[in-house]
């Protein structure tokens, strides 16, 4: 999917909607009646509006946000230099993996030549390995693992700007 | 850097998750049904997330959105080549910018890749995430040897953890 193709028209309540979702939603009985609440509008309309985002992609998911490295497993950012001839054959190897979690495309003013850029998500820390060995014999390409090697900030809390 | 592995995710937890990890169901009573199909209690189901969420298994419950979709049509990661035995106190520093949504110390990958700190900038146009870009410079100074900024052109895959049933 192209990114362009999902400016979906948004209007104010989803705006608020999206805003307030972004932090902790409940967990109680009827969270989306509690989240309702507060937003000024009914359960259904909420539920509907974001059953209508989700399937519009103006939202990504709607849920709880896994850590799988407090579990045992592995996020690893990855990247490969994919010639463009060769474009669509590697970018469907790579998707076809379910470690695969994200995949962007990605390209610099300065012509750097690493642009596919994906993360790899595992339930064990082994599973990395395998996977960027799996990719590369698929592929035939090298597979760059980039592991946080220290973390200094992870926020993603942005206001729907106007 | 996470902390350790909290192993407290048992066979239940698993079930969860894989029950979730493609979001919550959208009903007005999402932790009931869920204790339906996994035939636990719904107490069960709301305890179990919680503790998920106090330990770090959980991030958050809440929405992703689509950055596009929200406004900020450019979305930049800047990568810079910075002293090793800076990059603790550069990190945090850049980290701590308002516009800087993650921020990383990763390996290099020499000779291809030199740059060892990422940091994630989003804004409304390629201009914005540039001007956002050289005010990461200016803090850097001297100790940024080299840097690129590489725009995220598609999406080509948003799915998120996928575990095995």
């Amino acid at each position: 999917m192209r990114e362009r193709a999902a400016s979906a028209s948004i209007d104010a309540i989803d705006r608020a909607i999206i805003d307030g979702l972004q932090g902790g939603f409940p967990i109680c009985e009827r969270p989306y009646a509690a989240v309702a609440a507060q937003l000024g509008i009914a359960e259904n309309e909420l539920i509907e509006r974001l059953q209508a985002m989700l399937e519009a992609r103006v939202l990504t998911r709607f849920g709880p946000m896994f850590q799988v490295e407090r579990m045992g497993g592995a996020f690893v950012l990855a990247a490969m230099r994919v010639p463009e001839a060769d474009w669509q054959r590697v970018l469907e190897v790579v998707n076809s993996f379910p470690q695969v979690a994200h995949n962007y495309r990605r390209e610099s003013d300065r012509n750097c030549d690493f642009n596919m850029w994906f993360v790899l998500a595992t339930e064990t820390a082994d599973g990395i390995a395998a996977a960027v060995r799996a990719i590369e014999d698929a592929s035939g390409l090298a597979v760059f693992a980039f592991p946080k090697l220290q973390e200094y900030f992870v926020e993603m809390k942005l206001a729907v700007r106007p | 850097m996470n902390g350790a592995p909290a192993g407290s995710a048992d066979a239940i937890d698993r079930r969860l998750i894989v029950a979730t990890q493609s979001g919550l169901p959208l009903v007005s009573r999402p932790y009931h049904l869920l204790a339906e199909q996994l035939g636990i209690l719904p107490d069960e189901v709301m305890e179990r997330l919680a503790r998920m969420l106090a330990c770090g298994v959980i991030r958050r419950i809440g929405a992703v959105p689509n950055h596009y979709a929200i406004g900020y049509t450019a979305n930049g990661m800047s990568v810079w080549d910075v002293p090793d035995e800076r990059i603790d106190d550069l990190g945090a520093r850049v980290g701590a910018l308002a516009f800087v949504t993650h921020c990383y110390h990763r390996p290099r990958r020499l000779p291809q890749w030199p740059y060892n700190l990422f940091a994630m900038v989003h804004g409304a146009s390629r201009a914005e995430v540039q001007a956002k870009v050289a005010e990461i410079a200016a803090l850097l100074g001297p100790d940024c040897r080299s840097n690129d900024v590489l725009f995220s052109t598609a999406i080509l895959k948003k799915t998120g953890l996928r575990i095995g049933v």
